[in-house]
């Protein structure tokens, strides 16, 4: 981590969005990761994202539970407010905050301990709510700020730093979202922005639970030569799918798609995710093919990124529960409290 | 002959599914409608079908509806249980049981009165169907109870026809079975008994409804907008009762949309996280558990005190530890509510002891939320959440507005120069909060459960978190003076009796029963935690205090003397805990005794 606090005043040469805002307009403060932490580039692919979408900074919920990646909150969109919870519960609390204002756009941080191990559950039943909102998992396969434990999500046989071999069959939180019904599944590394800033764009303009598990390398505990998420063997092992262009304005959807192309997919708001297939055999709108494809290759050791599921027009839970479109917390007496009037009637019932 | 009218307790044993509840309900509901105060309580098994279950009735023209040990009249309609119901039977009592088969000799007693309908053997008459022969055997036995009884008529056809409005069809059946069961009586058996009911004026216009549905429907007037839940007894029927009346009254009459969201969370973690989050982005959310779920809560009400986030829970108590009864009843979760969490906190609790006060509590624990930034916990429990209680009707001051604490506007933090989430500005330990979104640079700060300055800094600093334990402490004190006041009676007498909640019920006729004996004694009903000023005078100038409450270890005595530096040696326990509500007649023995015991005067002999 770095003590010294980031200068205010920026590049005069730097792009302006739409709104007129730079890039540093969604930065947070300073993170105290260790450097070269993979969550650190994470954070900046969401600060890059929302800066490329011309989101309003203020207009976020970020969530987080408890570990190394859910302190990153606080290293992005400073505007916006930030939860850092409780262990394996962000889930939960994001459920909570998206359901009292829909109109705000919901980002929950959570690691492969908070979220595969101590909020597996929470994390199941969040995707089968289908709460709208980002939901990204820096996965480093370690737990970093009790130094250095494996987590669920280790591969079998991979080691830690001092040698010692996992005995035990991972967890892959890509495979259990489709199977669970998620609208929107990725796996990015956090060391390849050209994939990670589009996917992230892609999963904020998804309505309904868009789900990207980052492997993102821990450098104090699990960058080493016997660990499957370290940067040198994600890089050598990663085998892109479906790649994402994310595209501001409405374009005529082109039907074909074959390999070498692109699919459009319109979000809701009009604009359209570009969808660039790398392999031709990969159909993004096929769950069960997309889950079969992943376990294939997981068995060859093979790290599947991209794009890999992805439904069209899905359906988020305030659609399922048919609430009002102005947030609840705004709603007021006239809205909510039926008055004294009914009460004669109810009050009649019970005599 | 002498008759005795409107003052008995009447006993239904059934089997768990038989159909029982709705004729049983419906005795209890004709009492009520001819003025007569009744009190209901289920006593029920953790079970679908095939236990035992028992419904009992408290007929008091007094108006004392607390349980009273001993049985006037059972109706024993269940084989498994019967040489039990049978022994429960005051001696001159009568015995309600169908006589199709003759009744055993070993299950006979010289000392009740045997009343014996051929319920089984009438049912073959009018019913081919053997499915319908053994649901309308419950509503038999009503209509013959209707006869021995005198219950009026009219009353009971009236809520047959209500009932089945519109399945017009099972109207005729059902007041076919009622008349059969009155005639058998009438023409057959002594009927009416020397044991009667006569309509009165004692009910006046309260209602009877049981606490859960009150405490939902008061979440609906008090602007809850977001309701999370697992289910788990008895606080089941309390989302469900939210659910029933928002979609009745806060969907939009020409969309359907709902003002309104309800999640059945995967378990009581992820329940009471989803409040807390809502809460967070200034939705009015709660949640409705029992003891187990406050356990599993307990990590989050810790993050909610800490980090300051209005939150409300119901926990209606059943009886612990761990699974404890499940259906059965009890006050035994003071203590883990009071200080749920790890860490020193302390939390904001509420006792209802009527329906109407569940009604009252559930909007009044919403604004206290929002106004003391902090979970609020309303304890209610099985005797007042899921049976049918007598209660004054429900009132809704429609000038009333929700109190919303202390929340910036846009154009607030436009005014100011540097807003501080943790500062005390006020003085009452109370900070001033902003929701998500609300502006578009100033007022957004990070929430955590980790330390934090004024400015809501993340600081590991030991004077910034001693600053902010204290400030909390300071918050504590005013929630003093926010909460519900307690109800005292205070005559001037030298014991004074500490109790609250479902404690209330069999209180009156406790207190009367002492008089009679020459023994007065003030009294103080809590109805929140902290305690206020009043309570901490009522305890401080009493020479002995009784504390009577409804768990084994002395929950509410251990909060007076570890929150009023009282000496527990004037604080003398009365704990009955064996799930059962308790009676008058406990309170009665356990004051009487110590009068004995410590030869404190009469009152007789206080005057003389």
């Amino acid at each position: 981590m770095t003590f010294v606090a980031k200068p205010r005043v920026h590049h005069p040469k730097l792009p302006l969005n739409e709104l007129g805002l730079t890039r540093r307009d969604y930065e947070g403060s300073v993170s105290t990761l260790c450097a070269g932490c993979g969550h650190d580039s994470v954070s900046a692919a969401i600060v890059q994202a929302c800066a490329n979408l011309s989101l309003p900074p203020h207009r976020f919920a970020k969530v987080s539970g408890i570990g190394c990646s859910s302190k990153t909150p606080s290293y992005f969109l400073s505007k916006s407010h930030g939860f850092n919870s409780v262990h394996g519960r962000m889930p939960s609390v994001a459920t909570g905050a998206n359901l009292a204002n829909r109109q705000l756009y919901t980002i929950g941080v959570s690691g492969d301990g908070d979220s595969a191990s101590i909020g597996l559950g929470q994390f199941a039943h969040l995707v089968r709510r289908r709460i709208n909102m980002l939901y990204i998992v820096d996965n480093n396969g370690t737990y970093g700020l009790t130094k250095g434990q494996f987590s669920a999500t280790n591969d079998k046989g991979s080691t830690n730093k001092r040698g010692v071999p996992n005995l035990y069959e991972p967890i892959d939180l890509v495979s259990m979202a489709l199977q669970l019904g998620a609208s929107f599944v990725a796996r990015s590394f956090s060391g390849d922005k050209n994939q990670l800033v589009p996917l992230i764009q892609a999963g904020l303009q998804h309505k309904g639970m868009a789900f990207i598990d980052v492997i993102s390398p821990c450098v104090a505990f699990n960058n080493h030569n016997g660990s499957t998420k370290s940067y040198d063997y994600v890089r050598g092992h990663a085998h892109p799918v479906v790649g994402v262009d994310y595209v501001a304005e409405a374009e005529e959807i082109t039907a074909d798609y074959a390999p070498g192309t692109t699919e459009n997919v319109r979000m809701p708001d009009g604009s359209n995710l570009r969808l660039r297939k790398l392999d031709d055999s990969y159909d993004p709108h096929d769950r069960v093919g997309a889950l079969n494809y992943v376990q294939t290759h997981q068995a060859q050791g093979e790290v599947v990124t991209g794009l890999l599921y992805v439904e069209n027009d899905p359906m988020d839970c305030h659609d399922i529960l048919r609430t009002v479109e102005a947030p609840l917390n705004t709603l007021r007496e006239a809205e909510l409290c039926p008055g004294s009037g009914p009460l004669d009637r109810i009050n009649a019932s019970y005599r | 002959m002498s008759v005795t009218y409107n003052d008995f307790v009447i006993r239904f044993a059934n089997v768990n599914g038989s159909g029982s509840a709705s004729a049983n309900g419906m005795f209890a509901k004709a009492l009520f409608r001819m003025g007569i105060p009744v009190g209901t309580r289920n006593i029920f098994p953790s079970n679908i079908q095939g236990l035992p279950t028992w419904f009992e009735v408290r007929v008091s023209e007094k108006g004392y509806l607390g349980r009273r040990d001993g049985v006037d009249i059972m109706v024993a309609m269940n084989a498994e249980t019967f040489d039990e119901d049978v022994a429960s039977i005051r001696p001159g009592g009568y015995l309600f049981y169908d006589n199709s088969k003759p009744l055993a000799k070993n299950l006979r007693r010289s000392d009740v009165h045997e009343i014996g309908v051929p319920l089984a053997t009438l049912m073959l008459g009018e019913f081919s169907d053997p499915k319908q022969r053994g649901l309308f055997k419950n509503i038999t036995y009503l209509g013959a109870l209707a006869g021995l009884l005198n219950i009026e008529f009219d009353v009971i056809t009236g809520m047959v026809s209500t009932q089945y409005k519109g399945k017009d069809d099972l109207i005729a059946p059902n007041i076919r079975a009622l008349e059969v069961g009155r005639s058998y009586a009438v023409d057959y058996l002594q009927a009416p008994l020397p044991l009667q009911v006569r309509r009165t004026d004692k009910v006046g216009d309260r209602i009877m409804v049981d606490g859960n549905t009150a405490a939902g429907l008061g979440a609906v007037y008090g602007g809850a907008t977001v309701c999370a839940w697992y289910p788990i007894t008895p606080s089941t029927s309390l989302a469900e009762g939210f659910e029933r009346y928002a979609n009745q009254l806060r969907r939009d009459k020409e969309t359907g949309e709902a003002r309104f969201a309800i999640v059945q969370a995967e378990d009581e973690l992820s329940a009471i996280g989803i409040v807390i989050g809502a809460g967070w982005n200034g939705a009015r959310s709660f949640t409705a558990t029992s003891g187990p779920g406050v356990s599993l809560m307990s990590e989050f009400l810790g993050l909610a005190y800490f980090a300051e986030i209005p939150a409300v829970l119901f926990d209606i108590q059943r009886a612990g530890p761990s699974t404890g009864m499940p259906t059965r009843t009890q006050q035994s979760d003071l203590i883990s509510c009071a200080y749920a969490s790890h860490g020193d906190t302390k939390q904001v609790l509420l006792f209802p002891s009527t329906p109407k006060e569940c009604f009252d509590f559930a909007a009044d624990a919403l604004d206290l939320a929002d106004r003391l930034q902090t979970p609020v916990i309303v304890v209610s429990d099985l005797e007042l959440g899921m049976n049918d209680n007598m209660s004054a009707p429900f009132v809704w001051d429609d000038a009333r507005a929700y109190d919303r604490g202390k929340v910036l506007s846009a154009e607030d933090l436009d005014g100011m120069s540097r807003f501080g989430r943790y500062l005390d500005v006020d003085g009452d330990g109370i900070g001033y909060r902003t929701l998500p979104g609300t502006h578009p640079d100033k007022g957004a700060f990070f929430t955590r459960g980790t330390s934090r300055d004024e400015y809501a800094a993340y600081t590991e600093s030991p004077e910034a978190y001693e600053r902010n334990m204290q400030r909390l402490l300071k918050k504590w004190d005013t929630a003093k003076t926010l909460v519900p006041a307690a109800e005292i009676v205070d005559a001037g007498h030298d014991c004074g009796l500490i109790y609250l909640g479902t404690t209330a019920t069999p209180m009156q006729e406790a207190l009367d029963l002492l008089e009679a004996e020459g023994i007065g004694v003030d009294t103080c009903r809590v109805r929140a935690f902290p305690f206020t000023q009043a309570v901490e005078d009522f305890v401080a100038k009493h020479d002995v205090v009784f504390v009577v409450e409804q768990n084994r270890d002395g929950q509410l005595r251990m909060l007076i003397s570890n929150e009023l530096e009282t000496t527990p040696a004037k604080l003398v326990p009365m704990c009955y805990y064996a799930g059962l509500s308790i009676s008058a007649e406990f309170i009665r023995q356990g004051v009487s005794d110590y009068f004995k015991t410590n030869k404190l005067p009469r009152l007789a002999e206080v005057s003389s």
